[in-house]
């Protein structure tokens, strides 16, 4: 019985997802197809797994790339000086951010003239915005440039089934990260055949429909970023520790998280087990139970 | 609320008490004396969870609320700023989040639990009802707090969900502008939601005290599905339940806490990180995992009325489901075919969630269709049929014969 | 209880009208208890009627501008675009009407919709879709040249807001005649 009826739905529901879309028949022949990016390569990032913790001087080169390239475009308005040498950052002293912040100019004010003023900037302020607004970016680039605060959690790739369950039990959670390293190296000055892209967009092999309105970031494609530790300066690298920096921007407290749940985890193991021993003692008492 | 044993207060200022108030008598004869079959399984600690959590949700929620600012240019960054600067802020906010996954994951354990063993059935319809008012209000509980931290996904959820409204013949625009508080999805609606939010939990646990009170007047059913006969058949709540609740409550945290501790944005959409912005819809709309069966019902109709009313159709229909089947039996542990049947349906309602996350095009479509069928189905044709067709095993002739010498049947779970 | 008489007394009567004053006080506490959800003053007033000039407009262009916090769509249609949406059987549109009355009169280029799918108020996309029109991304609904559905879930056309054009190349949203000077 019951297989009899799981088998007709299921051939039921197979012969749906089999049936060809209309939409889509008619895409083939009318419009070419939109752009499928390929999925992002799986890199090895130290902040994976439970144990995953950042690697500060990755942490470092990577904030070196931002304030050197994306930072003309790209804001960081949720972050404040001070979080850079939070535990768990970049690892810089105070001292260190005072200097770095010192380096920014930051609007404050009324003072009692009533104007407003720009001064130093200091560890408690805000990364300054590249543009005034939105608009004004709009107007300069044609398009919102987005902030970088939350990013790495912002952006994603499909998994597909049954991977997206997979990744619950593998602890896989670096889709934004992988994404982003993967789109950073994914410029390429002519698209493949067939592909059409609007004008005005430039194409990029991991950008969903393949055209996106960031140009090339052309420093980090002639090495224009110096690292002084010897790293390799090539897009890969670059594009790597620059992910590594979005994803700690994302998520500052990271590696307390992971530290706390192991700690948790270990807590809850031991207790279910004496509660699971409890629970058996207990129950003795009662008839037919074991 | 009586159990075997009444409290006895022993101390001089007890009894003073007891007799003006008699709060710990009552809490006694709940919650320690009270008669618990003896026979019940795992299955049965989920109302206990679901009770943790529901008090989880309370504590983390307020705290949240004292550092969340419910206004549409600031609630994006104030929960950023949970995440940064609040001490343990991304905890109680990761366990927030998770904390409504588990939430509904245990209440879905705890219907579907409640279907196998027939528990809606003479006599605890009332207890069923009040179970599926329970889900409603969580679902709107649920939806408006996904609105709060005003990412693409809360505003675009929101727009989506509250435009249902405007399916209603005649007033439908009316209700829905009624709901938003101005000409679209805006500040009111952020502020008004928040205000709803704080509140529908204090009505959920209202009701859950009605759930439990309606509970401890007809009894707990058993895997049995046979009536309690006698003291044999049941033990005392405290220690034997409590203790059973609370091992598996544990092991059902270690679950939440992987949630929380290594894959707190495994549930939740990246768009939510991108704030709301009204002039770009995602190419992708999808709710939380925990509405995706009813959103492919949504979307399977292709008529936005029809749609409408199939949604609401495939949560109220819960509530006929003690009239719906017919069976005298109650567990599925004596109704081979509606054992069946029972798993077919977990299948289509696994199925809807699945496809509910799809996009609405070609094949998934069909699909969709084809469960959504089906889930009616069982609830209007399947049920009500089975009951007058079906040949049941025999039942045991109490649950501590079922125990002491199990009858073939009575061996399955 | 005392007796029970079937006729109405003078106490029933007297029952019923504290009921019924009871009821009404009831009601009208209710009234500004459900009116403040609706759109306050201040959301009123945001509301008021736009300017648009269409000069900056190219051929073929779709611009968005925001009226009441709905996204209006004005599209400077193309001859292709505007023969396409008049070559439609307009009886075989599963919300039939003609492209004349979608635009005004001596303006058959200009197209003026609020560009909020009309199934689940998602905002569609220009120059998607099949029909040279509008695609919505939310849940596939597709608009022709003229905004009119064409295929998917949604029940409607994308709904005309209230304009006027004050001049050839000026429009005002939110209301249907040009203000008295």
């Amino acid at each position: 019985m019951l297989r009899h009826i799981l088998a007709a739905i299921l051939a039921a529901s197979l012969l749906g997802l089999m049936a060809p879309h209309p939409a889509a028949a008619e895409d083939q022949t009318e419009q070419n197809h939109p752009y499928e990016p390929p999925p992002p390569p799986k890199l090895k990032w130290s902040f994976a797994g439970p144990f995953g913790h950042y690697d500060q001087a990755q942490l470092q080169r990577g904030f070196k790339v931002y304030r050197e390239v994306c930072a003309n475009c790209h804001g960081l308005s949720l972050l404040s000086f001070r979080n850079l040498g939070e535990p768990g950052a970049l690892g810089y002293s105070e001292a260190q951010i005072k200097a770095l912040a010192s380096e920014y100019k930051v609007q404050d004010g009324p003072n009692d003239q009533g104007e407003m003023f720009e001064r130093n900037g200091r560890p408690a302020d805000r990364f300054p915005a590249p543009f005034p607004n939105d608009n004004a970016a709009r107007a300069r680039y044609n398009a919102v440039p987005p902030d970088f605060s939350v990013i790495a959690k912002a952006r994603t790739y499909e998994r597909g089934f049954p991977w997206f369950i997979v990744d619950a039990f593998t602890q896989y959670q670096e889709h934004g990260v992988d994404y982003i390293a993967a789109y950073l190296g994914g410029f390429e000055d002519k698209p493949p055949p067939k592909v059409n892209i609007p004008a005005g967009l430039q194409f990029n092999k991991y950008f969903p429909g393949g055209g996106n309105s960031m140009p090339k970031p052309v420093q980090i494609y002639t090495g224009l970023v110096t690292y002084d530790d010897g790293t390799p300066q090539t897009v890969e690298q670059y594009a790597k520790d620059v992910s590594a920096f979005l994803m700690w921007a994302a998520e500052p407290h990271l590696e307390e998280r992971k530290r706390i749940g192991f700690q948790v985890m270990v807590f809850l193991i031991v207790f279910a087990g004496l509660l699971y021993f409890t629970k058996k003692k207990v129950w003795s008492a009662v008839k037919g139970h074991t | 609320m009586s159990g075997h044993a009444t409290y006895q207060p022993t101390s001089p200022f007890m009894k003073w008490f007891e007799r003006r108030l008699p709060i710990v008598g009552l809490l006694y004869s709940s919650f320690v004396a009270y008669p618990t079959p003896r026979n019940l399984n795992y299955w049965w600690t989920f109302g206990g969870i679901l009770t943790f959590f529901l008090i989880a949700q309370f504590i983390t929620g307020i705290v949240l609320a004292m550092h969340y600012t419910p206004h549409v240019d600031f609630a994006f960054n104030s929960v950023e700023h949970i995440m940064r600067d609040v001490n343990y802020g991304w905890l109680l906010r990761y366990m927030h989040a998770n904390g409504a996954a588990m939430f509904f994951l245990a209440a879905y354990i705890h219907m579907f639990r409640g279907m196998y063993y027939g528990s809606y059935k003479d006599p605890r319809e009332v207890l069923w009802i009040l179970g599926v008012i329970l889900l409603l209000l969580m679902i709107m509980t649920g939806f408006m707090g996904y609105v709060l931290p005003w990412g693409q996904m809360s505003f675009w959820a929101a727009t989506v969900i509250t435009n249902l409204f405007s399916a209603i013949p005649g007033i439908g625009e009316a209700v829905v502008t009624w709901l938003w508080g101005g000409y679209s999805v805006g500040n009111p609606t952020l502020n008004r939601f928040y205000a709803l939010h704080y509140l529908l939990p204090f009505v959920i646990a209202g009701v859950v005290g009605l759930h439990i009170w309606a509970l401890h007047v007809v009894g707990q059913n058993n895997p049995t599905g046979i009536d309690v006969k006698s003291e044999q058949d049941t033990v005392a709540f405290t220690p034997y339940a409590t203790i059973k609740d609370s091992f598996l409550m544990v092991v059902f945290c270690i679950l939440f806490a992987w949630f929380v501790f290594y894959v707190p944005n495994f549930l939740g959409h990246a768009d939510n990180y991108i704030p709301a912005n009204p002039a770009v819809t995602p190419t992708h709309i999808v709710p939380e995992w925990y509405y995706l069966p009813f959103y492919a019902i949504l979307r399977a109709i292709p008529n936005k009325l029809m749609g409408v009313g199939a949604l609401g159709a495939s949560i109220v229909i819960l509530a006929f489901l003690p009239w719906l089947d017919t069976s005298k039996v109650r567990s599925a542990n004596y109704r081979p075919l509606y054992r069946q049947f029972f798993w077919i349906f977990v299948i289509v309602c696994v199925g809807l969630g699945w496809l509910g996350s799809k996009p609405a095009e070609g094949g998934y479509v069909i699909v969709s269709r084809i469960f959504t069928a089906y889930y009616f189905l069982h609830f209007l044709v399947i049920l009500p049929l089975l009951g007058l067709f079906e040949k049941t095993k025999p039942l045991p002739n109490s649950i501590s014969e079922s125990i002491l010498s199990p009858a073939p049947a009575a061996s399955v779970t | 209880m005392t007796t029970v008489s079937a006729e109405p007394t003078r106490r029933d009567f007297l029952f019923i009208a504290t009921g019924a004053v009871g009821a009404v006080g009831a009601a009208a506490t209710l009234l500004p208890l459900v009116s403040q959800m609706n759109p306050d003053a201040s959301t009123i007033a945001a509301g008021a009627p736009v300017e648009v000039d269409l000069s900056p407009i190219a051929v073929g262009q779709v611009v968005k501008v925001f009226w009441r916090g709905k996204p209006i769509f004005i599209s400077h249609r193309t001859k292709k675009e505007i023969d396409e949406a008049r070559a439609v059987d307009v009886k075989k549109l599963p919300d039939p009407q003609a492209d004349q009355d979608r635009v005004k009169k001596d303006h058959d280029e200009w197209l003026i919709l609020i560009g909020i799918c009309t199934h689940l108020g998602c905002i569609p996309l220009a120059h998607q879709g099949n029909y040279d029109g509008w695609f919505c991304p939310c849940h596939g609904s597709q608009y022709d040249s003229s905004g009119r559905i064409r295929q998917g879930p949604a029940p409607a056309n994308l709904p005309l807001p209230p304009y006027t054009f004050l001049s050839d190349s000026k429009i005002l949203i939110g209301e249907t005649q040009p203000p008295k000077a």
